[in-house]
């Protein structure tokens, strides 16, 4: 292999490999054509290190070595405030900085060059621009205030905190996405206090923090509340651990918060009065959302604070808050843009549309509505007047039927984002097709999951009849209890646009209900036809086929979660070979077994994770994998002890640069 | 003379043309206790895997035992997940039989669901099954949800129906209902489609109708009673029935006397 193509592929793989530490959804990473020789450099700067020094080979460069990179400049330039200086080995290409810039490359001074960086926000674009030569990756870590991390074991708080000094903002994912479903055991980790402790130190003035799917205690929220004096906004979704007491840490301290945002969490609820601790003082809130949260808060309190933060834009309440609260709180705010109502309907004496026809009148600037709870035909009509400017609505707890679901949409003709429970009705999302054209993203929820022997919710007739009046739909989530081949094909032929297919046929291995066929064709037409899928959740009885064509059509597929389908080992593979750009792959149930496994080996790197459960995979294969690819961590929840052959019933793949993890529970087993 | 059986047979070869479905394997049947259901393989839910084991050869089944075998999560006892698995002892389990039925029947086994399927995040799953419950219970008319939904079972049937006892103005309208939904489920001639005039004590036309298919529909009323459907006024009907139940004849025998009693006592609706 001659040097240049060598150099050329390592670029590729710190492209990809870069992602470990940071990456993002929307804009594709360019790969960059130039400056093999900043890699060169890269390396050979590293084989001077010790501390995470690993030989290179011509495999995946990963994050850490840019890293090792990194920190062996820091000690020597600890003295850094705006420039940035060069390394030492400078060379013809790459030239010190000096502050003539007379031997530079690049054109730009360095203070030029971070205030261009500092506007690139793309996590994507930011991990391309680290990469292009020494000068802009450092550039590009110094500019760099929001840094996202979608698996908190890819890497360590340590290692963050020594590459990108002036952070304000993390995004911090922890669980694999299976443990919404209660497939991931408690206490198996992602615990948020061991990147506190580091934050605390080495970025004080953090402001934002958003988590996912993390484990959260009373007392990290107390440290959070305490320790950064400049906090500012902290959101929390699908994350457990915590009750109401830490919120009312952060509400008592935190005096320039401006947003608090909790969402469906498994929080232990103690009470409202968490609310009651916002100080006099604090008038900064711009987003609150306790919509999630079940116990009462103390109305006068609620509407005290609404009053005061003049700068109010997103206000989600819970479903305790009644129809004539939500009046008296809508006439303190009327410049809010996102509401989550509480609880719509009451007892009233003239009627609803008369005692709060003026609810809205004076929200001008709404967009997204939500909550609803409870709202019946007699109710729905107070939110008309706000309809036409609605962009997002989301009715997924309000048990509506078609009929009403219509008259309601007829009012809301910019509709991008609509939620829905299937109790609307195929008729109903027939007026979805009919009143929003510009809509954007679905998604139909079904009230009744768990009761099989209903055949009611929608069905593949509604989809169709969605597709064909919103061609501009990009995402669809849709629960339905029967589907057709035939039908996701013109789906698909009428939005052709797809970025997230999303379609959950309840019932597990169920066929075309009409063919009697698996549903392979189905999946076939969506990703021959969306060129631009990047997510895709599939259902229904499948075959390998449906692998085959994921992996020969579906070239920008990200993210792929697997339930109950394929017929061996080679549909996993098929995916594997084919799809170059994925990054999360979910399994579950499914008769992949070693061969599928292992045939992923050399790809895993390139991935964020991999999760299969219910599977036929063997720990032998699980030890395999972990032996034959040092740099990713394979985890084997297990119930039992057993021997070699026994079955590895759920398996956690992802890459890291920190090693194995020092938190695992005792039923996680790190091969 | 066919039996039972044969007849149920015909139902499902017409139902499902493609026999690898094994339909017959995967019904869901109301048995009686020690009565002769035929042994089933794997509950409602499962019956769907076993479909996709027909079709997929290749060590599923093993990753079924190997999936379902293992202990479930444990999630706090938040959720009230079941774990299914194909053993025999798990599908034995009946729920509780109704001693005011005399034996004759038992309620559906209770669902079992796989862990985790579908795919909904625990808040919506709370928040959904206490919203169902209110809307259940509201069948107060004047805070008008405007449905009242009952489900109706056919012995026999794979699946349940709900119907909406609202949109229904007299017992003429609800049997042509059923007749349209039930009608893929029964072989046998209907009789006579000659309309009858609604008495309280004849018979109704729905009941004509289904004695052909040697079917009586029954319902359940708010004291957990099963009467037959068609002995009280139209309203008194609607305000009592919890469940509609299309049973066979043979098995309803024991109702007629007490449904008729009932009714004679009876001189007021019943009250919640």
């Amino acid at each position: 292999m001659n040097p240049h193509r060598k150099r050329a592929k390592t670029v590729d793989r710190v492209d990809s490999a870069d992602s470990a530490l940071v990456s993002s959804e929307s804009t594709q990473m360019r790969p960059f054509p130039s400056k093999p020789l900043s890699v060169d450099r890269v390396k050979s700067v590293e084989s001077s290190e010790s501390g995470r020094m690993r030989p290179f080979k011509d495999k995946i460069l990963f994050v850490d070595r840019v890293d090792s990179v990194e920190s062996s400049e820091s000690s020597r330039t600890s003295q850094f405030s705006d420039k940035i200086s060069g390394f030492d080995r400078a060379d013809s290409v790459e030239a010190r900085v000096d502050s003539a810039g007379s031997t530079r490359m690049s054109r730009f001074p360095d203070e030029v060059l971070e205030r261009v960086l500092a506007l690139v926000d793309s996590h994507k674009d930011r991990s391309a621009v680290s990469l292009v030569c020494k000068e802009w990756y450092n550039a590009e870590r110094w500019s760099r205030r929001h840094v996202f991390i979608g698996n908190c074991y890819s890497v360590s708080p340590e290692i963050v905190a020594a590459r990108f000094p002036r952070i304000r903002s993390v995004t911090l994912k922890g669980k694999p996405r299976f443990s919404d479903f209660n497939l991931v055991p408690e206490d198996w980790g992602a615990d948020v206090q061991p990147w506190l402790s580091v934050f605390s130190t080495a970025y004080p003035f953090l402001e934002e923090l958003r988590l996912k799917r993390m484990a959260v205690t009373d007392e990290s929220l107390e440290f959070l509340a305490k320790k950064f004096h400049g906090f500012k906004a902290l959101s929390l979704l699908s994350c457990d651990g915590f009750s109401t007491d830490g919120l009312k840490a952060i509400a008592t301290h935190c005096k320039n918060l401006t947003e608090l945002d909790i969402q469906e969490n498994g929080i232990d609820d103690l009470g409202g009065h968490w609310l009651s601790c916002f100080p006099d003082s604090l008038t900064s809130l711009e987003i609150l959302n306790f919509a999630s949260l079940n116990s009462e808060v103390s109305f006068d309190a609620l509407e005290k604070l609404v009053s005061r933060c003049k700068s109010l834009r997103v206000l989600k309440v819970n479903r305790n808050i009644s129809l004539d609260q939500l009046q008296k709180l809508l006439s303190h705010c009327p410049q809010l843009m996102e509401l989550g109502t509480g609880t719509f309907m009451q007892e009233l004496i003239s009627g609803p549309v008369t005692e709060f026809k003026n609810m809205f009148s004076n929200c001008r600037n709404l967009i997204t509505l939500s909550g609803l709870w409870d709202a019946t035909p007699l109710y729905l009509p107070v939110i008309y007047p706000a309809c036409a400017r609605l962009t997002f609505l989301n009715l997924s707890y309000a048990t509506l039927r078609s009929d009403e679901l219509s008259n309601l949409l007829s009012h809301c003709k910019s509709l991008r984002r609509l939620w829905l429970l299937d109790t609307v009705g195929d008729k109903g999302l027939e007026a979805v097709g009919s009143c929003c054209p510009l809509l954007e993203e679905l998604r139909v929820f079904p009230a009744d999951p768990f009761d099989q022997e209903i055949l009611l919710g929608v069905t593949e007739s509604g989809f169709v009849s969605v597709s064909r009046g919103c061609p501009k739909l990009r995402y669809v989530l849709y629960f339905c209890r029967q589907m057709t081949n035939a039908a996701v094909a013109t789906i698909a032929q009428n939005c052709p646009d797809f970025t997230h297919f999303r379609l959950c046929i309840m019932n597990p291995g169920q066929p075309d209900y009409l063919t009697k066929e698996p549903m392979d064709e189905a999946f076939g037409a969506i990703v021959k036809t969306c060129t631009k899928l990047q997510r895709l959740a599939i259902s229904g009885l499948l075959t390998d086929r449906t692998f085959e064509y994921i992996g020969k059509y579906a070239k920008n597929l990200e993210t792929l979660s697997v339930a109950f389908a394929g017929s061996s080992d080679l549909g996993m593979e098929y995916v594997l070979q084919g799809c170059q750009k994925l990054r999360k792959l979910e399994i579950r149930d499914c008769p992949f077994g070693n061969a599928a496994l292992l045939s992923g080996l050399t790809k895993y790197e390139s991935m964020r994770s991999l999760w299969m459960s219910a599977c036929n995979v063997t720990m032998n294969a699980c030890r395999v994998l972990a032996k034959e690819r040092p740099r990713l961590n394979v985890e084997v929840m297990r119930d039992e002890e057993g021997g070699d052959d026994s079955q590895a019933n759920k398996v956690y793949v992802y890459r890291t640069v920190a090693g194995p993890r020092k938190d695992a529970p005792p039923f996680v087993l790190t091969l | 003379m066919i039996t039972n059986m044969e007849k149920q047979a015909q139902a499902y070869e017409i139902m499902a043309n493609n026999k690898d479905l094994n339909l017959k394997a995967t019904e869901l049947r109301l048995g009686l206790p020690g009565s002769e259901s035929p042994e089933r393989e794997v509950v409602v839910h499962g019956s769907a895997i076993k479909i996709l084991v027909a079709g997929a050869k290749r060590g599923f089944s093993d990753a079924i035992n190997g999936g379902y075998g293992v202990g479930l999560v444990k999630n706090g006892g938040q959720e009230t997940d079941v774990l299914v698995t194909p053993k025999p002892a798990l599908l034995e389990k009946k729920t509780q039989v109704s001693d005011k039925l005399n034996g004759q029947s038992s309620s559906p086994a209770p669902k079992q669901q796989v862990v985790g399927w579908p795919p909904i995040r625990s808040f919506r799953k709370n928040t959904m099954a206490v919203s169902h419950t209110k809307n259940e219970e509201k069948d107060d008319p004047k805070i008008g949800s405007g449905c009242l939904y009952v489900k109706v079972s056919m012995d026999g049937a794979p699946y349940l129906r709900k119907v909406d006892l609202e949109i229904y103005s007299c017992y003429l309208d609800l049997s042509s209902a059923l007749e349209k939904m039930f009608s893929c489920f029964t072989i046998g001639q209907y009789g006579s489609h000659e309309v009858r005039t609604r008495d309280g004590l004849s018979e109704t036309r729905l009941m004509d109708l289904l004695h052909g298919s040697e079917y009586v529909l029954t319902y359940e009323d708010k004291d957990g009673d099963w009467m037959l459907v068609g002995d009280v006024p139209w309203d008194m009907f609607i305000a009592s029935c919890k469940r509609l139940r299309i049973m066979k004849s043979s098995d309803a025998i024991g109702l007629a006397p007490r449904a008729r009693e009932k009714s004679r006592n009876c001189t007021e609706p019943n009250n919640e």
